[in-house]
């Protein structure tokens, strides 16, 4: 992975009458890099977003995309974001590729590229079967996708998406995500998102916003210094002290029902507990990761800290 | 890049029954105003003509009142009204702005696109309206000249109230707000004729410089008129615009 910067914002501010939308957010996205923005409800990452696309004014800080700022010359840098707003900005009335035909046109795609650029973004999006239909005939998971054609149309270095699997169905999540990850190779991507999984299984790094502003940023694979958490449960009850000898498990809880807390050295130690409890005929019955990592920090820093204030 | 942003405009003019209802329905009652006027014209002035032997014709008795009736400046303002809903307004309501706001188009170049568009769409106009005069070609003679003359101020006319429709959509982010403001203004506009028998405010109405069109006249302070107009409000638009995004 090279490590040139394709998207940094600094200082940005935003701040809508009164409403501080957002205050002081620095922001770097390395090519090949995909940063996920979390946050709950009104924390401002819709504002950022629109403000790294260029579609918000902010009232102060600096964009670059691709080393050229966004505001000294946003006609060259608009030429590499692709940009998906919270709302897919689809016209109802048109077809699949017409619209998209006239996407192309606005981002100064002509003939023989334009036509190449619709159909490769056809082909991502899996929209060849419905480039004929209105769109507005279209489901909720086609016209998500369309909107993310769009995005990508013109080959951007720089992808900026707005929540882009809000509303879809499991399997249609699952391939946006696997859109995502085969369009990071080459360029920079930054999502939000409200689904913590989603979130831990595409970025690399993570930014929390909370009320407008950055309270974390940093590697979703926060180093596990706890060790790997697993609750176990059997349908018979398993021997707590067997189980605590099995290599690599550090620390062993029996709760009140029945259930097992194990806190394990890595995954090994997780295979080596699992054959134990299958070799000893328990019956295993779950097998649950209580917690991810980003889910604790996430709460940590967004509801902890409002529960703080509130005693405060 | 404004070719293409035109052209999608006008396009998806038609894309929804708005406009064609508009155009049909427009037709129909125009065509009733019209051949109104020609009755009136056989049974009444021209017996009458011809016994003063008159230099009139149908030119200054079907075309002209035709051309100059308030209800078909009820028609234009209505069509300035249409497009109003849809221009801007229309992209802010079903949130598609975006997609013109993050692409590498200037805000003039979106406002001068959605503007032709607009214009594409009064020069349908005319030569609907303008078609049914000609029809009269085939019964009598008709001053060409001067109906030239005057669809040329019908078409600047409609070009002004366009502009105006423009800003005020760029101005209104609910669709029906802007054709109710639209309507207001270009009515406003009209009625600023009658605002004192001479001087600057009937000056300022575009009725005045219409009618000298409706005359015959072509002169070059009519035509600066309506071009200081249209300028005026384009530029009040791309400012509008410009507040709403970071300029490209």
């Amino acid at each position: 992975m090279t490590t040139d910067i394709l998207l940094q914002a600094r200082r940005l501010c935003r701040r809508y009458g009164n409403r501080t939308a957002l205050d002081g957010l620095d922001l770097t996205v390395c090519r090949g890099e995909v940063v996920g923005l979390l946050g709950p409800n009104g924390a401002g990452k819709s504002t950022t977003l629109r403000l790294l696309s260029g579609t918000l004014p902010p009232h102060s800080g600096e964009v670059e995309v691709a080393g050229v700022d966004l505001f000294a010359a946003p006609r060259l840098a608009k030429r590499q974001l692709g940009y998906l707003p919270e709302v897919p900005p689809v016209y109802p009335e048109m077809t699949v590729e017409a619209y998209l035909r006239y996407c192309g046109e606005l981002r100064g795609l002509r003939r023989a590229a334009l036509r190449q650029a619709v159909a490769q973004a056809l082909e991502w999006c899996s929209l060849n079967g419905v480039r004929r239909r209105i769109i507005g005939n279209l489901s909720k998971g086609y016209i998500q996708r369309v909107g993310i054609a769009q995005a990508v149309l013109h080959d951007p270095l720089v992808l900026i998406l707005d929540e882009p699997t809000v509303g879809l169905d499991p399997l249609q999540i699952r391939e946006i995500r696997q859109l995502i990850e085969s369009l990071r190779e080459g360029r920079g991507i930054v999502f939000s998102s409200h689904i913590l999984p989603e979130i831990q299984a595409l970025c690399d790094r993570v930014v929390i916003l909370r009320d407008g502003r950055p309270v974390f940023s940093g590697p979703v694979a926060v180093p596990a210094e706890a060790g790997l958490q697993v609750q176990l449960r059997c349908r018979l009850a398993p021997d707590p002290a067997q189980l605590a000898a099995v290599a690599g498990v550090e620390a062993l809880q029996v709760a009140a029902d029945g259930s097992l807390q194990l806190v394990l050295a890595d995954e090994a130690a997780a295979t080596r507990v699992q054959q134990a409890v299958l070799a000893a005929g328990w019956g295993l019955r779950e097998w649950v990761l209580p917690q991810t990592n980003l889910e604790q920090l996430f709460v940590s820093l967004v509801h902890g800290e409002c529960v703080s204030e509130g005693a405060a | 890049m404004i070719g293409r942003i035109a052209r999608h405009e006008f396009r998806a003019l038609f894309a929804t029954p708005a406009a064609w209802v508009f155009l049909a329905l427009g037709q129909f009652l125009l065509a009733w105003l019209f051949l109104a006027l020609v009755e009136q014209y056989q049974a009444r002035y021209q017996p009458l003509l011809v016994k003063l032997n008159a230099s009139l014709g149908a030119t200054d008795l079907v075309a002209m009142p035709f051309l100059a009736d308030p209800r078909l400046l009820m028609l234009l303002l209505l069509a300035a009204a249409l497009l109003a809903m849809r221009l801007i307004a229309e992209e802010r309501r079903q949130q598609t702005l975006p997609l013109l706001l993050a692409a590498p188009v200037s805000s003039t170049e979106i406002v001068l696109g959605k503007y032709l568009g607009a214009v594409g769409f009064a020069l349908l106009l005319v030569a609907l309206w303008g078609g049914m005069l000609c029809g009269l070609l085939m019964g009598t003679e008709l001053d060409l000249g001067r109906l030239l003359a005057s669809l040329l101020g019908l078409l600047l006319l409609s070009a002004s109230l366009f502009a105006l429709a423009l800003w005020v959509s760029a101005l209104a982010s609910q669709p029906a707000v802007a054709a109710v403001a639209t309507f207001a203004g270009g009515l406003l506009l009209m009625l600023l004729q009658q605002g004192g028998e001479h001087g600057l405010i009937a000056y300022l109405s575009p009725l005045t410089h219409y009618e000298r069109f409706l005359r015959g006249e072509v002169a070059l302070a009519d035509l600066a008129f309506f071009g200081v107009l249209i300028v005026g409000f384009l530029a009040l638009a791309i400012r509008r615009l410009d507040a709403l995004r970071v300029q490209a």
